[in-house]
Protein backbone atom coordinates (compact mmCIF):
# COMPACT_ATOMS: atom_id res chain seq x y z
CA UNK A 1 0.00 0.00 0.00
CA UNK A 2 2.83 2.37 0.99
CA UNK A 3 3.83 1.78 -3.08
CA UNK A 4 0.52 3.36 -4.31
CA UNK A 5 0.72 5.66 -2.48
CA UNK A 6 3.68 7.06 -3.33
CA UNK A 7 3.03 6.55 -6.85
CA UNK A 8 -0.15 8.66 -6.68
CA UNK A 9 2.09 11.25 -5.02
CA UNK A 10 4.13 11.22 -7.72
CA UNK A 11 1.13 11.86 -10.36
CA UNK A 12 -0.04 14.71 -8.03
CA UNK A 13 3.05 16.79 -8.78
CA UNK A 14 3.88 16.26 -12.44
CA UNK A 15 7.53 18.09 -11.74
CA UNK A 16 8.82 15.12 -9.98
CA UNK A 17 8.28 12.53 -12.63
CA UNK A 18 8.88 14.77 -15.61
CA UNK A 19 11.07 13.06 -18.34
CA UNK A 20 14.62 14.16 -18.38
CA UNK A 21 14.60 17.29 -21.15
CA UNK A 22 16.10 15.29 -24.33
CA UNK A 23 17.24 18.57 -25.76
CA UNK A 24 19.38 19.51 -22.75
CA UNK A 25 20.64 16.25 -22.26
CA UNK A 26 22.12 16.53 -25.99
CA UNK A 27 23.40 20.00 -25.73
CA UNK A 28 25.35 18.27 -22.30
CA UNK A 29 26.06 15.75 -24.43
CA UNK A 30 27.86 18.11 -27.46
CA UNK A 31 29.33 19.89 -24.81
CA UNK A 32 31.52 16.99 -23.25
CA UNK A 33 32.13 16.06 -26.87
CA UNK A 34 33.60 19.83 -27.72
CA UNK A 35 35.79 19.76 -24.11
CA UNK A 36 37.17 16.20 -25.31
CA UNK A 37 35.98 14.23 -22.77
CA UNK A 38 35.25 10.72 -24.11
CA UNK A 39 31.83 9.03 -24.28
CA UNK A 40 31.84 5.85 -22.35
CA UNK A 41 29.71 3.12 -22.57
CA UNK A 42 27.53 3.69 -19.45
CA UNK A 43 27.21 7.26 -20.67
CA UNK A 44 23.98 8.77 -22.01
CA UNK A 45 24.39 9.80 -25.54
CA UNK A 46 21.66 10.41 -28.52
CA UNK A 47 20.53 7.58 -30.37
CA UNK A 48 21.84 8.35 -33.27
CA UNK A 49 25.27 8.49 -31.92
CA UNK A 50 24.49 5.46 -31.14
CA UNK A 51 23.47 3.88 -33.96
CA UNK A 52 26.41 5.89 -35.84
CA UNK A 53 29.04 4.34 -33.71
CA UNK A 54 27.47 0.45 -33.96
CA UNK A 55 27.07 1.42 -37.76
CA UNK A 56 30.91 2.20 -38.02
CA UNK A 57 32.83 -0.23 -35.17
CA UNK A 58 30.75 -3.13 -36.72
CA UNK A 59 31.73 -2.21 -40.37
CA UNK A 60 35.47 -2.15 -39.35
CA UNK A 61 35.06 -5.47 -37.59
CA UNK A 62 33.86 -7.04 -40.40
CA UNK A 63 36.33 -5.11 -42.67
CA UNK A 64 38.97 -6.99 -40.08
CA UNK A 65 37.35 -10.31 -40.42
CA UNK A 66 36.76 -10.73 -43.82
CA UNK A 67 40.37 -9.08 -44.44
CA UNK A 68 41.49 -12.96 -43.03
CA UNK A 69 40.13 -14.32 -46.10
CA UNK A 70 42.35 -13.01 -48.79
CA UNK A 71 45.14 -13.97 -47.07
CA UNK A 72 44.52 -17.00 -45.69
CA UNK A 73 44.67 -18.70 -49.08
CA UNK A 74 48.07 -17.86 -49.34
CA UNK A 75 49.51 -19.42 -46.15
CA UNK A 76 49.69 -22.90 -47.71
CA UNK A 77 52.00 -20.75 -50.64
CA UNK A 78 54.06 -18.79 -48.62
CA UNK A 79 57.89 -19.12 -50.44
CA UNK A 80 59.89 -19.29 -46.89
CA UNK A 81 59.05 -20.12 -43.51
CA UNK A 82 59.80 -16.75 -42.27
CA UNK A 83 57.42 -15.55 -44.77
CA UNK A 84 54.29 -18.21 -43.47
CA UNK A 85 55.29 -17.50 -40.05
CA UNK A 86 54.85 -13.80 -40.70
CA UNK A 87 51.83 -14.44 -42.73
CA UNK A 88 50.04 -16.45 -40.15
CA UNK A 89 50.97 -13.99 -37.41
CA UNK A 90 49.28 -11.22 -39.45
CA UNK A 91 46.23 -12.89 -40.03
CA UNK A 92 46.01 -14.06 -36.39
CA UNK A 93 46.09 -10.12 -35.16
CA UNK A 94 43.49 -9.68 -38.07
CA UNK A 95 41.11 -12.12 -36.04
CA UNK A 96 42.23 -9.90 -33.04
CA UNK A 97 41.39 -6.75 -34.15
CA UNK A 98 37.95 -8.27 -35.16
CA UNK A 99 37.79 -8.91 -32.07
CA UNK A 100 38.44 -5.87 -29.72
CA UNK A 101 36.24 -3.93 -32.09
CA UNK A 102 33.40 -6.76 -32.00
CA UNK A 103 33.59 -6.37 -28.36
CA UNK A 104 33.68 -2.09 -28.49
CA UNK A 105 30.36 -2.60 -30.82
CA UNK A 106 29.08 -4.73 -28.02
CA UNK A 107 28.99 -1.97 -25.24
CA UNK A 108 26.87 -0.29 -27.13
CA UNK A 109 23.93 -3.08 -26.71
CA UNK A 110 24.19 -4.93 -29.66
CA UNK A 111 25.26 -8.62 -29.31
CA UNK A 112 27.47 -10.66 -31.24
CA UNK A 113 25.44 -12.73 -32.91
CA UNK A 114 22.97 -9.55 -34.39
CA UNK A 115 26.29 -8.35 -35.30
CA UNK A 116 27.41 -11.19 -37.08
CA UNK A 117 23.96 -12.06 -38.41
CA UNK A 118 23.87 -8.52 -40.23
CA UNK A 119 27.45 -9.37 -42.09
CA UNK A 120 26.16 -12.99 -42.95
CA UNK A 121 22.83 -11.50 -44.06
CA UNK A 122 24.60 -8.78 -46.08
CA UNK A 123 22.46 -5.78 -44.64
CA UNK A 124 25.68 -4.48 -42.75
CA UNK A 125 29.28 -3.50 -44.90
CA UNK A 126 32.97 -4.26 -45.12
CA UNK A 127 35.94 -2.66 -46.47
CA UNK A 128 35.39 -2.95 -50.51
CA UNK A 129 39.18 -3.66 -50.98
CA UNK A 130 38.56 -7.37 -49.32
CA UNK A 131 36.05 -8.23 -52.88
CA UNK A 132 39.36 -7.53 -54.79
CA UNK A 133 41.07 -11.06 -55.76
CA UNK A 134 44.84 -12.00 -54.38
CA UNK A 135 45.99 -13.76 -57.65
CA UNK A 136 49.93 -13.81 -56.65
CA UNK A 137 52.30 -13.59 -53.80
CA UNK A 138 53.14 -10.16 -54.83
CA UNK A 139 49.32 -9.35 -54.16
CA UNK A 140 50.46 -10.51 -50.37
CA UNK A 141 53.01 -8.03 -50.53
CA UNK A 142 51.17 -5.44 -51.95
CA UNK A 143 48.17 -6.10 -49.38
CA UNK A 144 50.38 -5.30 -46.36
CA UNK A 145 52.09 -2.48 -48.20
CA UNK A 146 48.90 -0.84 -49.11
CA UNK A 147 46.24 -1.90 -47.93
CA UNK A 148 47.45 -1.88 -44.22
CA UNK A 149 49.48 1.34 -45.10
CA UNK A 150 46.00 3.16 -46.26
CA UNK A 151 44.22 0.97 -43.19
CA UNK A 152 46.87 2.88 -40.59
CA UNK A 153 46.07 6.26 -41.97
CA UNK A 154 42.51 5.85 -41.30
CA UNK A 155 43.03 4.16 -38.20
CA UNK A 156 45.89 6.71 -36.45
CA UNK A 157 43.58 9.18 -36.96
CA UNK A 158 40.74 6.72 -34.97
CA UNK A 159 42.64 6.70 -31.92
CA UNK A 160 41.39 10.04 -30.59
CA UNK A 161 37.64 9.61 -32.07
CA UNK A 162 35.22 10.46 -29.51
CA UNK A 163 34.15 7.11 -28.32
CA UNK A 164 36.22 5.39 -25.61
CA UNK A 165 36.45 1.48 -26.43
CA UNK A 166 36.39 2.43 -30.07
CA UNK A 167 39.90 4.67 -29.20
CA UNK A 168 40.91 2.11 -26.82
CA UNK A 169 40.79 -0.23 -29.84
CA UNK A 170 42.17 1.57 -32.50
CA UNK A 171 45.36 2.25 -30.52
CA UNK A 172 46.14 -1.25 -29.90
CA UNK A 173 44.81 -1.99 -33.37
CA UNK A 174 47.67 0.96 -34.40
CA UNK A 175 50.40 -0.55 -32.59
CA UNK A 176 49.85 -4.24 -34.21
CA UNK A 177 49.68 -3.02 -37.62
CA UNK A 178 52.86 -1.51 -38.07
CA UNK A 179 53.92 -4.93 -38.50
CA UNK A 180 51.28 -5.90 -41.42
CA UNK A 181 52.94 -3.07 -43.69
CA UNK A 182 56.74 -3.60 -42.85
CA UNK A 183 56.21 -7.26 -43.74
CA UNK A 184 54.44 -6.56 -46.91
CA UNK A 185 56.82 -3.79 -47.95
CA UNK A 186 60.10 -6.20 -47.33
CA UNK A 187 57.60 -8.80 -49.25
CA UNK A 188 57.71 -5.82 -52.26
CA UNK A 189 61.03 -4.89 -51.73
CA UNK A 190 62.40 -8.51 -52.06
CA UNK A 191 60.48 -8.75 -55.42
CA UNK A 192 61.10 -5.87 -56.75
CA UNK A 193 64.81 -5.62 -56.34
CA UNK A 194 64.79 -9.62 -57.99
CA UNK A 195 64.91 -11.46 -61.20
CA UNK A 196 63.06 -9.22 -63.81
CA UNK A 197 59.64 -11.68 -63.27
CA UNK A 198 59.41 -11.29 -59.96
CA UNK A 199 59.92 -7.25 -60.27
CA UNK A 200 56.93 -7.79 -63.09
CA UNK A 201 55.02 -9.25 -60.51
CA UNK A 202 55.22 -6.75 -58.10
CA UNK A 203 54.55 -3.85 -60.99
CA UNK A 204 51.43 -5.69 -61.68
CA UNK A 205 50.27 -6.59 -58.55
CA UNK A 206 50.98 -2.59 -57.55
CA UNK A 207 49.23 -1.91 -61.11
CA UNK A 208 46.20 -3.58 -59.73
CA UNK A 209 45.87 -2.32 -55.82
CA UNK A 210 46.90 0.93 -56.47
CA UNK A 211 43.29 2.58 -57.16
CA UNK A 212 41.30 0.23 -55.05
CA UNK A 213 43.68 1.03 -52.09
CA UNK A 214 42.96 4.92 -52.92
CA UNK A 215 39.18 4.35 -52.39
CA UNK A 216 39.86 2.46 -49.29
CA UNK A 217 39.33 6.23 -47.79
CA UNK A 218 35.85 6.72 -49.29
CA UNK A 219 33.83 9.02 -51.47
CA UNK A 220 35.13 12.71 -51.88
CA UNK A 221 34.20 15.53 -48.97
CA UNK A 222 31.63 16.42 -51.51
CA UNK A 223 30.18 13.38 -51.77
CA UNK A 224 30.23 12.09 -48.40
CA UNK A 225 26.96 11.99 -46.50
CA UNK A 226 28.00 10.91 -43.24
CA UNK A 227 31.06 13.23 -42.63
CA UNK A 228 29.17 16.29 -41.09
CA UNK A 229 27.85 14.56 -38.23
CA UNK A 230 31.14 12.50 -37.76
CA UNK A 231 32.89 15.64 -37.57
CA UNK A 232 30.69 17.11 -35.45
CA UNK A 233 30.60 14.22 -32.86
CA UNK A 234 34.58 13.85 -33.26
CA UNK A 235 34.34 10.79 -34.40
CA UNK A 236 36.25 11.72 -37.76
CA UNK A 237 39.13 14.89 -37.06
CA UNK A 238 40.05 14.29 -40.66
CA UNK A 239 38.07 14.37 -44.12
CA UNK A 240 38.11 11.27 -46.58
CA UNK A 241 40.47 13.49 -48.94
CA UNK A 242 43.04 14.60 -46.26
CA UNK A 243 43.82 11.24 -45.24
CA UNK A 244 43.77 10.06 -49.47
CA UNK A 245 46.46 12.96 -49.95
CA UNK A 246 48.38 12.17 -46.51
CA UNK A 247 48.11 8.02 -48.14
CA UNK A 248 49.54 9.43 -51.54
CA UNK A 249 52.01 11.58 -50.09
CA UNK A 250 53.17 8.62 -47.86
CA UNK A 251 53.89 6.09 -50.52
CA UNK A 252 54.55 7.67 -53.97
CA UNK A 253 58.41 7.82 -52.49
CA UNK A 254 58.25 4.33 -51.35
CA UNK A 255 57.29 3.18 -55.17
CA UNK A 256 59.98 5.09 -56.50
CA UNK A 257 62.48 3.29 -53.73
CA UNK A 258 61.23 0.06 -55.00
CA UNK A 259 61.62 1.45 -58.81
CA UNK A 260 58.28 0.48 -59.31
CA UNK A 261 55.48 2.86 -61.59
CA UNK A 262 52.42 4.14 -59.41
CA UNK A 263 49.73 3.77 -62.20
CA UNK A 264 48.32 7.08 -62.59
CA UNK A 265 49.66 9.36 -65.65
CA UNK A 266 47.91 12.20 -63.86
CA UNK A 267 50.42 11.59 -60.88
CA UNK A 268 52.62 14.74 -60.38
CA UNK A 269 54.39 16.49 -57.37
CA UNK A 270 52.78 19.84 -57.22
CA UNK A 271 55.59 21.85 -55.35
CA UNK A 272 53.76 24.79 -54.36
CA UNK A 273 51.33 22.63 -52.75
CA UNK A 274 53.86 20.81 -51.55
CA UNK A 275 51.50 17.40 -52.44
CA UNK A 276 51.26 15.32 -55.46
CA UNK A 277 48.48 15.45 -57.40
CA UNK A 278 46.69 12.12 -58.59
CA UNK A 279 44.13 11.46 -60.93
CA UNK A 280 40.60 10.77 -60.77
CA UNK A 281 39.20 7.99 -59.32
CA UNK A 282 36.48 5.65 -61.14
CA UNK A 283 33.68 5.95 -58.75
CA UNK A 284 31.72 4.00 -60.59
CA UNK A 285 33.85 1.01 -59.63
CA UNK A 286 33.85 1.99 -56.09
CA UNK A 287 29.66 1.95 -56.05
CA UNK A 288 29.61 -1.41 -57.74
CA UNK A 289 32.30 -3.22 -55.44
CA UNK A 290 29.96 -1.49 -52.56
CA UNK A 291 27.06 -2.61 -53.90
CA UNK A 292 27.82 -6.53 -53.77
CA UNK A 293 29.20 -6.62 -58.05
CA UNK A 294 32.70 -6.67 -57.12
CA UNK A 295 35.31 -9.52 -58.23
CA UNK A 296 34.41 -11.48 -54.77
CA UNK A 297 32.00 -9.99 -52.79
CA UNK A 298 29.86 -13.48 -53.68
CA UNK A 299 32.59 -15.77 -52.49
CA UNK A 300 33.83 -13.98 -49.43
CA UNK A 301 30.72 -13.89 -47.92
CA UNK A 302 29.88 -17.40 -48.86
CA UNK A 303 32.64 -18.33 -46.89
CA UNK A 304 32.07 -16.40 -44.18
CA UNK A 305 28.84 -17.90 -44.39
CA UNK A 306 30.04 -21.58 -44.68
CA UNK A 307 32.90 -20.51 -41.65
CA UNK A 308 29.93 -19.68 -39.22
CA UNK A 309 27.97 -22.54 -39.78
CA UNK A 310 30.56 -25.54 -39.80
CA UNK A 311 31.58 -23.79 -37.15
CA UNK A 312 28.02 -23.52 -34.97
CA UNK A 313 28.52 -27.37 -33.34
CA UNK A 314 31.46 -26.23 -31.64
CA UNK A 315 30.23 -23.52 -30.21
CA UNK A 316 27.42 -25.61 -28.61
CA UNK A 317 29.36 -28.40 -27.88
CA UNK A 318 31.60 -25.90 -25.59
CA UNK A 319 28.50 -24.67 -24.13
CA UNK A 320 27.08 -28.08 -23.45
CA UNK A 321 30.07 -28.93 -21.85
CA UNK A 322 30.30 -25.73 -19.82
CA UNK A 323 26.81 -26.61 -18.51
CA UNK A 324 27.68 -30.20 -17.75
CA UNK A 325 30.72 -29.20 -15.74
CA UNK A 326 29.24 -26.77 -13.72
CA UNK A 327 26.48 -29.07 -12.67
CA UNK A 328 28.48 -31.70 -12.09
CA UNK A 329 30.47 -29.23 -9.85
CA UNK A 330 27.20 -28.47 -7.79
CA UNK A 331 26.56 -31.79 -7.12
CA UNK A 332 29.99 -32.48 -5.89
CA UNK A 333 29.34 -29.42 -3.50
CA UNK B 1 21.71 -22.24 -37.49
CA UNK B 2 21.32 -24.06 -34.39
CA UNK B 3 23.17 -22.02 -31.89
CA UNK B 4 21.07 -22.21 -28.79
CA UNK B 5 23.00 -18.88 -27.09
CA UNK B 6 26.07 -17.43 -27.55
CA UNK B 7 29.13 -17.67 -25.65
CA UNK B 8 28.92 -15.41 -22.27
CA UNK B 9 30.87 -12.18 -21.90
CA UNK B 10 34.06 -12.16 -19.72
CA UNK B 11 36.20 -9.18 -18.89
CA UNK B 12 40.21 -9.61 -18.89
CA UNK B 13 42.78 -8.04 -16.76
CA UNK B 14 46.12 -8.34 -17.29
CA UNK B 15 49.06 -7.78 -15.38
CA UNK B 16 51.90 -7.03 -17.72
CA UNK B 17 54.51 -8.21 -15.46
CA UNK B 18 55.21 -8.98 -11.79
CA UNK B 19 55.06 -5.95 -9.40
CA UNK B 20 52.55 -4.33 -11.47
CA UNK B 21 48.39 -4.14 -10.75
CA UNK B 22 46.26 -6.04 -13.23
CA UNK B 23 44.70 -3.61 -15.97
CA UNK B 24 41.72 -3.99 -17.71
CA UNK B 25 42.49 -5.17 -21.51
CA UNK B 26 39.33 -5.47 -22.39
CA UNK B 27 36.31 -8.05 -23.21
CA UNK B 28 35.42 -11.66 -25.02
CA UNK B 29 33.49 -14.53 -25.27
CA UNK B 30 33.90 -17.99 -23.72
CA UNK B 31 31.99 -20.75 -23.22
CA UNK B 32 33.82 -20.83 -19.67
CA UNK B 33 36.59 -19.79 -17.23
CA UNK B 34 38.69 -22.45 -18.33
CA UNK B 35 38.49 -21.12 -22.54
CA UNK B 36 38.10 -17.46 -21.62
CA UNK B 37 41.56 -17.92 -19.96
CA UNK B 38 43.11 -19.53 -23.06
CA UNK B 39 41.23 -17.32 -25.64
CA UNK B 40 42.21 -14.23 -23.20
CA UNK B 41 46.23 -15.28 -23.99
CA UNK B 42 45.61 -15.58 -27.52
CA UNK B 43 43.74 -12.62 -27.96
CA UNK B 44 45.63 -9.81 -25.36
CA UNK B 45 49.15 -11.43 -24.40
CA UNK B 46 50.26 -12.39 -28.45
CA UNK B 47 53.07 -10.14 -27.68
CA UNK B 48 54.58 -10.86 -24.27
CA UNK B 49 51.62 -8.12 -22.87
CA UNK B 50 51.29 -10.24 -19.83
CA UNK B 51 52.19 -12.61 -16.99
CA UNK B 52 49.05 -13.09 -15.49
CA UNK B 53 45.61 -12.89 -16.27
CA UNK B 54 42.28 -12.25 -14.21
CA UNK B 55 38.71 -13.05 -16.28
CA UNK B 56 35.79 -11.88 -14.28
CA UNK B 57 32.17 -12.81 -15.97
CA UNK B 58 31.08 -9.20 -17.03
CA UNK B 59 27.68 -9.88 -15.46
CA UNK B 60 29.01 -9.79 -12.25
CA UNK B 61 30.79 -6.42 -12.66
CA UNK B 62 29.28 -3.93 -10.29
CA UNK B 63 29.74 -0.46 -11.95
CA UNK B 64 28.54 2.97 -10.50
CA UNK B 65 26.34 4.99 -12.41
CA UNK B 66 27.45 7.61 -14.49
CA UNK B 67 24.54 10.11 -13.32
CA UNK B 68 26.09 9.71 -9.85
CA UNK B 69 29.69 11.23 -11.04
CA UNK B 70 29.08 14.61 -9.31
CA UNK B 71 27.56 13.44 -6.31
CA UNK B 72 30.80 10.40 -5.86
CA UNK B 73 33.68 12.23 -6.72
CA UNK B 74 32.72 16.45 -6.49
CA UNK B 75 32.91 16.05 -2.50
CA UNK B 76 37.11 15.71 -3.27
CA UNK B 77 37.31 18.47 -5.15
CA UNK B 78 37.19 20.47 -1.99
CA UNK B 79 39.18 18.90 -0.50
CA UNK B 80 42.45 20.15 -1.00
CA UNK B 81 44.14 19.77 2.27
CA UNK B 82 44.11 16.21 1.76
CA UNK B 83 47.18 16.97 -0.74
CA UNK B 84 50.43 17.43 0.43
CA UNK B 85 51.01 21.11 -1.66
CA UNK B 86 48.15 22.39 0.77
CA UNK B 87 50.65 22.82 3.48
CA UNK B 88 53.48 25.37 3.93
CA UNK B 89 56.76 24.84 4.80
CA UNK B 90 59.29 27.18 4.80
CA UNK B 91 62.07 27.28 2.70
CA UNK B 92 64.75 26.75 4.93
CA UNK B 93 63.53 22.98 6.05
CA UNK B 94 64.67 19.93 4.17
CA UNK B 95 63.34 16.65 4.09
CA UNK B 96 60.30 17.27 4.56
Amino acid sequence: MAGSDSSQQGSDRPELVAAPDEAAMETAFQARIDAETRIEPRDWMPDKYRKFMIRQISQHAHSEYVGMLPEGNWITRAPTLRRKAALLAKIQDEAGHAAYLYSAAETLGTTRDQTLEDLHSGKAKYSSIFNYPVLTWADIGTIGWLVDGAAIVNQVALCRTSYGPYARAMVRICKEESFHQRQGFEIITTLAHGAPEQKEMAQDALNRWWWPALMMFGPHDADSPNSEIAFKWKVKRQSNDQLRQRFVDMTVPQAEFLGLKVPDPDLTWNAETGHYDFGPIDWDEFWRVVKGDGLCNRDRLAARRTAHEDGAWVRDAAMAHAAKKRAAKQDAA
Amino acid sequence: MTTAKEWPLWEVFIRSRDGLHHKHAGSLHAPDAELAIQNARDLYTRRSEGVSIWVVPSADIVASEPADKDSLFDPAASKVYRHPTFYTVPDEVTNI
